[in-house]
């Protein structure tokens, strides 16, 4: 009986938690979708915020997406062959190296930006190009990556496999391509997922960053949310939760998958 | 004859075997290093080289007091007391959240029931949003036209709010930490070792008594860990008190101040050192207590 009134106390309490989480997603969302907000729902739900934002913000969406694509494609290329060359160097170098990757991370976005802003912020035409923000989102993004890949590379038993492979005649590139990739996979799928959903989300450093040219979803939400009507900033979130919530998804399912091969 | 024809071709084969392999490890420590360098040069380029001019000019005069930087945060008031406050509100957001999400984290992690899946999903997800998203479901509750100014509007005749405050930021942060705790609780449950939950309650604990003596202990280095992370994402949350858009002194929004609307760029890096320094070392608290978790910023 006790205990009975325990668990329902406790469920009621983590309710609650979970109603502070939800409702204001769910106000969000309706908000985005009715005619007018003050009114309520009874002036009618509609899709025309929705299509105002996209008519208002949809290169902001582009611009999002090819970062992130761009950032993903950096962070592999450097990020996968960085963890290979932490799991074969000496314990103290690695773990030296792995906390100096993870400075960009560790130190708020802001910083990272004024520090990018002031050094190279009198390169004209890079201060006002998209790759400047890609730089910042790279530095950001790179240590999950990193982190995801190296993981994934110390329970797979490389070492081993790699022996195997050069005991019968394979060169590094062989090892590398045929042994390394092929086992690091669920690591890069992981890495990849958080790097796209950091990068799409990014708004600390990108916000120092950003010109009126080069606005990302973030920026947007901000400036719409500044100086929009409540049902466009709600409709822009909306779209901005449509494109993150699947990626989410995504992660846990490959959380799952990687706890399911330890 | 024939061990002793054996036997140098068995030194000659142990000789080579040795000098194969200091060949392959000296080849391999440049591999590594070779593997590493695309990503250090980025990162010496772009963030090292950068960063270290930024302390460098955190020491150059202050515009207004005409003296370093780094002195004049630390003999002006207004400074300090947005440092303090900084600090404050993370602290007391970061215990807010480890005892709520505890308790919460706590109690999914040792109940099965119908919908939990469900109510897991609905506390985790928050967990990417930017900090420019978090700010504006602040505004949904607590704003000019927010859930509760609608109802108190309707049932006292008046919109109360408080978005546009430190309870507006308060209410942020503890929303952008909850996820965080949670799932690091949920992770801490299911490593701790059942039996001695059941050892305590053989040997006549009572409830409190686990709790008390054998939970909390078991799982405290997960919360601290948990704690220290919420308490360095709450100092650097610039995007949740930029949609505020309060005159709140604190120090995000003072760097981005000093540095748009003073040009005052001395005091913005000094601001960017101290804040860096301060999340920095609360990070690497976190990692030394449980280690994995990186603590993304918001």
């Amino acid at each position: 009986m006790k205990s009975r009134l325990r668990f329902t106390l406790q469920l009621s309490f983590t309710l609650l938690v979970c109603l502070f989480m939800i409702v204001p997603v769910a106000m969000s969302v309706m908000a985005g979708l009715t005619e007018n907000y003050f009114v309520g729902l009874e002036s009618g739900l509609t899709l025309r915020w929705v299509n105002e934002v996209w008519q208002l913000y949809a290169d902001t969406i582009w611009l999002s997406i090819k970062l992130a694509i761009a950032c993903l494609l950096i962070t592999i290329l450097i990020g996968v062959p960085a963890a290979y060359g932490l799991l074969r160097s000496r314990r103290r170098w690695a773990n030296a190296i792995e906390e100096l990757l993870l400075l960009p991370v560790a130190v708020p976005g802001l910083a990272t930006a004024l520090a990018l802003l002031l050094a190279y912020g009198s390169y004209r035409e890079f201060r006002g190009s998209w790759l400047f923000i890609l730089v910042g989102h790279v530095l950001f993004t790179l240590p999950f990556m990193v982190r995801a890949v190296l993981s994934v590379m110390q329970t797979a038993k490389l070492p081993q496999l790699e022996e195997a492979a050069a005991s019968l005649g394979a060169g590094f590139r062989q090892r590398f391509f045929g042994v390394v990739i092929p086992n690091s996979m669920s690591g890069i799928l992981a890495g990849a997922l958080m790097v796209v959903t950091l990068s799409i989300g990014e708004f600390n450093i990108t916000w120092m960053l950003h010109t009126p040219l080069t606005k990302t979803l973030p920026v947007g939400l901000a400036d719409s949310y500044a100086s929009m009507r409540l049902e466009i900033g709600s409709a822009y979130t909306l779209i901005f939760l449509v494109m993150v919530v699947p990626l989410l998804v995504a992660i846990q399912w490959a959380g799952k998958l990687t706890q399911q091969r330890d | 004859m024939t061990a002793a024809s054996k036997q140098p071709s068995g030194a000659a084969s142990y000789f080579r075997r040795q000098s194969a392999s200091v060949g392959p490890a000296r080849r391999k420590r440049l591999i590594a290093l070779l593997a590493l360098m695309p990503a250090l040069v980025i990162f010496c380029a772009f963030w090292l080289l950068p960063f270290s001019r930024l302390i460098v000019m955190g020491a150059e005069a202050d515009r207004s007091s005409g003296i370093s930087a780094y002195l004049t945060i630390l003999t002006h008031r207004q400074y300090l007391i947005s440092l303090v406050t900084t600090v404050g509100i993370s602290l007391v957001v970061s215990i807010t959240a480890v005892a709520i999400a505890g308790v919460a984290g706590f109690f999914l992690a040792r109940h099965r029931f119908f919908g939990k899946a469900a109510l897991v999903a609905i506390l985790t997800f928050p967990l990417a949003f930017p900090g420019v998203v978090v700010g504006f479901l602040v505004i949904m509750l607590g704003g000019r036209q927010g859930a509760l100014a609608q109802t108190s509007l309707w049932l006292f005749g008046e919109r109360w709010m408080f978005a546009y405050s430190l309870a507006g930021l308060f209410i942020g942060y503890l929303y952008f930490s909850i996820p965080r705790v949670i799932t690091t609780v949920m992770a801490a449950c299911d490593n701790l070792d059942k039996s001695l939950e059941e050892a305590a309650r053989s040997l006549g604990a009572n409830t409190w008594q686990v709790t008390k003596d054998v939970i909390v202990p078991g799982i405290a280095p997960a919360l601290l860990s948990t704690g220290a992370i919420c308490f360095a994402t709450s100092m650097g949350a610039f995007g949740t008190a930029f949609t505020l858009g309060t005159r709140l002194s604190i120090l995000p929004l003072n760097i981005y101040g000093e540095f748009t609307n003073y040009a005052n760029f001395a005091m913005a890096a000094a601001l960017s050192v101290v804040l860096g320094v301060i999340t920095w070392m609360a990070l690497s608290l976190a990692r030394r207590l449980a280690g994995g978790n990186l603590g993304a910023s918001v």
